[in-house]
């Protein structure tokens, strides 16, 4: 990790209440991974006074891209941030998803912003183009959908439900994951099937449920947590979520904020 | 430029030093610790404690609550795996300690006295989390368990001894002097100061404790007139803590006579700030042709 003065190269709406920016950042670039995020200072002054975390939402070769939501002084001071100005950043931050676990179908499940690292996540595993990619993706309305033409663009098959069926099914990403699981129930038993992962990011509510039906079906789940956070680096101890281990806690910001499921006391 | 500072026996290269629960060996990779008079590791405890329920942050005007409930995973696990990762940094390193009695204390200081790389034990009266017995509230609020714990360790103990008090007390001069009593080298000053914040839209505590401690710029004004109160009450040095962000912070604290001074909050906004604070005290004190930081401590002018 390093604090740095990333130039942003871009800073623009997307829908109706997201943006995108995209930062300037050869060590970033080198070094991001999907699952981590950078903590950044929104103002010189002291309100706000501590740093916002946001995820990866893309590694380039340029740097990296966060897609966030307003929600209050910080990411609005950041959403009127221009092009050519500096941002003091530090990162990257966290350990990510773990790519690695091998599986041949891989599904991604996100509610509202938490699509946000999910993109990297799901550039990075399709690398390999015999891992089939699902996304689930869970808004309030139509216009909160995020990314689903990138996924697909990808090869991703994408599914989407809104809380109010303005787009796609109507209820909740996580009854479309259930369906899913359902129909690939099946091939578990096919001898050279490499099994199934569940990835996902979203409210702690939308999490919990996940998990429990990953673990039901007896499948691997990954989980990207959001806690209030004060050094975003593992000294403060001020972003506990509850594990099974004896400590009783880990830190999301240096533990997390990618965990396994099967760690964590939900 | 003479930056050095002497508490007790213990000789600062600079009076700059990183402030307890707000500096880990995390920080390296992004400041030079080796540039600092000291750093003071998170306050420890004999046995390991697991911390309060989330959210243990949150965010208030210029300031922040926390509510982190002395997580740390006790005294074994420090002299085992945290000091030995401390060797290579060249600046002092100050163990805190908590306890629930002055026996629980004194063990820390004891089993501390024998480990070389800490130079000097700061006693942490003064968390506001945690609760010592039942009826008793914090030692740091109660003048006699202060003279008494601080006691109980100084007779432990040849290390230099800081004692880090609460704010929330309605004379904080009456607690200096206890602790000078007592026999500790010197007085930290402030911890937090209690508060509390609320969710509209939920209703709930922003902290999962309710209550919590408030730092960051805020609290500055009244840290430093509790400096300004403790130095007229005691003739050991001071060390001033609240809101400190830049040198011209730090400076102020020294003209009310703080000898050192320590960083907290700051570090989580800038983990570079407290080498800027270092490098600006410098600059000011050429700018001014102040001969040396001697001649910055108590140096306000009254009348
Ligand atoms: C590891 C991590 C990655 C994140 N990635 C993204 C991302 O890619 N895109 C995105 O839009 N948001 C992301 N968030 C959430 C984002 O950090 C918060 O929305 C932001 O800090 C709010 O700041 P604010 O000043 O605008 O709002 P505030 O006024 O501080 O708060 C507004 C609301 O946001 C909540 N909030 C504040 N801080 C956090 C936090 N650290 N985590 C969760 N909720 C918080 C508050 O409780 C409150 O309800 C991430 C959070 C974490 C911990
Ligand atoms: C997250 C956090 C954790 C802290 N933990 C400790 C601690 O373990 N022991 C202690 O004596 N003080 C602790 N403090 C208090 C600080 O050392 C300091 O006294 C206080 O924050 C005021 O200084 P500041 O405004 O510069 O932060 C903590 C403060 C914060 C913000
Ligand atoms: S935010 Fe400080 S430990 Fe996680």
């Amino acid at each position: 990790m390093k604090q740095l003065n990333a130039k942003i190269l871009s800073n623009e709406k997307v829908g109706t209440a997201f943006y995108k920016m995209r930062l300037a950042s050869s060590y970033l670039a080198k070094l991001a991974k999907p699952g981590q995020f950078v903590e950044i200072r929104c103002s010189k002054g002291t309100a706000p006074l501590l740093r916002r975390p946001l995820g990866v939402h893309r590694v380039s070769s340029l740097g990296i891209e966060v897609l966030y939501e307003v929600v209050g002084k910080g990411t609005e001071i950041i959403s009127n941030k221009r092009a050519g100005e500096d941002l003091d950043i530090i990162g990257p931050l966290g350990n990510g998803f773990d790519l690695e676990l091998g599986s041949d179908v891989n599904i991604l499940v996100a509610g509202g912003i938490g699509v946000a690292p999910l993109m990297a996540l799901a550039e990075g595993l399709s690398v390999k183009k015999s891992r089939k990619i699902h996304v689930l993706i869970g808004a309030r309305v139509k216009s909160h959908v995020m990314c689903e033409g990138e996924f697909k663009a990808l090869g991703c098959a994408v599914k989407v439900t809104t809380d109010d069926g303005s787009r796609g099914y109507k209820g909740l990403v996580t009854e479309l994951l259930k369906k899913l699981l359902a129909t690939h129930k099946v091939k578990t038993y096919l001898p050279d099937f490499r099994g199934i992962t569940v990835y996902a990011c979203g409210p702690n509510a939308m999490l919990k449920s996940v998990a429990a039906i990953a673990m039901e079906h007896g499948i691997p789940c990954q989980a990207s947590f959001e806690e209030r956070m004060a050094c975003g680096v593992g000294v403060c101890l001020g972003c506990p979520v509850k594990v099974k281990s004896p400590e009783g806690y880990k830190m999301v910001c240096k533990d997390g904020p990618v965990f396994d499921a099967g760690e964590i006391l939900w | 430029m003479n930056m050095a500072v002497k508490i007790g026996r213990l000789k600062l290269k600079n009076p700059v030093m990183a402030a307890s629960g707000t500096w880990g060996t995390d920080y390296l990779e992004l400041s030079d610790a080796g540039k600092l008079g000291a750093v003071v590791l998170k306050t420890v405890t004999l046995e390991s404690r697991t911390g309060n329920r989330s959210p243990r942050v949150c965010e208030t005007a210029s300031g922040m609550l926390n509510s982190i409930g002395l997580e740390n995973k006790g005294i074994d696990d420090l002299i085992e795996n945290k000091l030995p990762r401390l060797n290579g940094i060249r600046t002092c390193i100050i163990a805190s300690i908590a306890g629930d009695d002055k026996r629980e204390f004194k063990e820390l200081a004891v089993r501390l006295s024998a480990c070389k790389r800490v130079d000097a034990i700061e006693i942490n009266l003064s968390c506001p989390n945690i609760k010592y017995g039942v009826n008793e509230g914090l030692i740091a609020h109660n003048e006699k368990a202060v003279y008494t714990t601080v006691k109980a360790v100084r007779e432990a103990t040849k290390l230099t001894l800081i004692t880090k008090l609460s704010p929330n007390v309605t004379d904080i001069k009456v607690f200096a002097c206890a602790a000078e009593a007592a026999g500790t080298d010197a007085i930290a000053l402030t911890n937090t100061f209690i508060g509390m914040a609320v969710d509209i839209n939920t209703g709930r505590p922003m902290l999962g404790n309710i209550t919590g401690g408030l730092s960051g710029p805020a609290i500055k004004p009244m840290s430093l007139r509790a400096v300004w109160e403790a130095t007229k009450a005691v003739d050991i040095p001071i060390i001033g803590i609240g809101g400190i962000m830049d040198y011209k912070d730090a400076i102020e604290f020294m003209l009310c006579g703080a000898s050192a001074i320590q960083v907290g909050t700051a570090n989580f906004v800038n983990p570079n700030s407290t080498v800027e604070i270092v490098e600006g005290i410098e600059a000011y004190l050429k700018r001014k042709n102040i001969g040396g930081i001697g001649k910055l401590i108590g140096a306000i002018k009254l009348g």
